[in-house]
């Protein structure tokens, strides 16, 4: 229970960081730092083969890549400029309106006890005994994209003149 | 006593807000991507606790494709902003306007 306050407030702050700080290097090791802390929450929603992966290929992959791009443009430090000053309110208004609207429309609805669930839920043959048979069709098409985003990345990587 | 589930999807929403202003106030495109992978996150945080609540493995599989497709994602989109940063030296979004009508 306060378990998943504690939880909830860091990731808050650490997702807050993401999106003010200056340098993209922080940026990316808070956001590394909110994905391990939505992993813990992953694994107090008995979802432990989901809270491995989130782990293995959003922090350990795909952030990698990130900070590769980030060191590897060197990219600067974001200056201070407001060149439209009035354009943050309008957003961080929009944004409070956005999650008043989102929570309240979430809260209002009746929750009540979590079902029962089976022994084996969350693990790693629970979860593939849905995608290869319920899912199976969406599995291969997602093969197929990734197959797809390989050709696209090398294509665009290597087009430069 | 259990964590209600509205309060993971309270938490779900204002991470996706978090993340909805960092794509609309930050001009480096890389940190804007990384605003986008925040907002899929909040997602598949409300899938994977609404699949609890109903007792469901049917969210968790979502999340698994969710995860799947910002992979890919990540990886055309990181070798779009490599090869415009190569023609254009920068990363600033409101220079990147060659398309704009």
């Amino acid at each position: 229970m306060i378990v998943f306050y504690l939880l909830a407030i860091l990731s808050v702050l650490s997702a807050i960081v993401v999106v003010v700080h200056r340098s993209p290097i922080y940026c990316a090791l808070a956001l590394v730092n909110t994905l391990f802390l939505i992993a813990v929450m992953f694994v107090l929603l008995d979802a432990h083969m989901i809270a491995f992966l989130q782990v293995i290929v959003y922090a350990g992959a795909i952030m990698v890549l990130f900070l590769f791009v980030i060191m590897l443009l060197g990219s600067p430090d974001e200056p201070a400029s407001a060149e439209r000053p009035g354009l943050r309110t309008v957003v961080l208004a929009a944004a409070v309106v956005l999650a008043v609207e989102l929570g309240a429309v979430v809260a209002a609805k009746p929750g009540g006890e979590p079902m029962a669930e089976p022994p084996s839920y969350g693990s790693t043959q629970a979860l593939a005994e849905r995608l290869f048979t319920t899912h199976l069709l969406s599995f291969e098409l997602t093969s197929l994209l990734l197959l797809v985003a390989v050709v696209g990345a090398v294509v665009m990587a290597r087009r430069r003149a | 006593m259990a964590v209600p589930v509205q309060h993971y999807l309270v938490l779900s929403a204002i991470l996706f807000a978090i993340g909805a202003v960092g794509v609309l106030v930050r001009r480096n495109v890389i940190v804007v991507f990384m605003a986008i992978e925040l907002m899929l996150n909040a997602v598949n945080l409300a899938f994977v606790a609404l699949a609890r609540q109903r007792a469901s493995m049917d969210g968790q599989v979502i999340v698994f494709f969710v995860m799947t497709v910002a992979a890919a994602e990540a990886a055309v989109g990181l070798a779009i902003i490599l090869a415009n940063f190569a023609q254009r030296r920068t990363l600033h979004a409101d220079e990147i306007s060659t398309l704009r009508g």
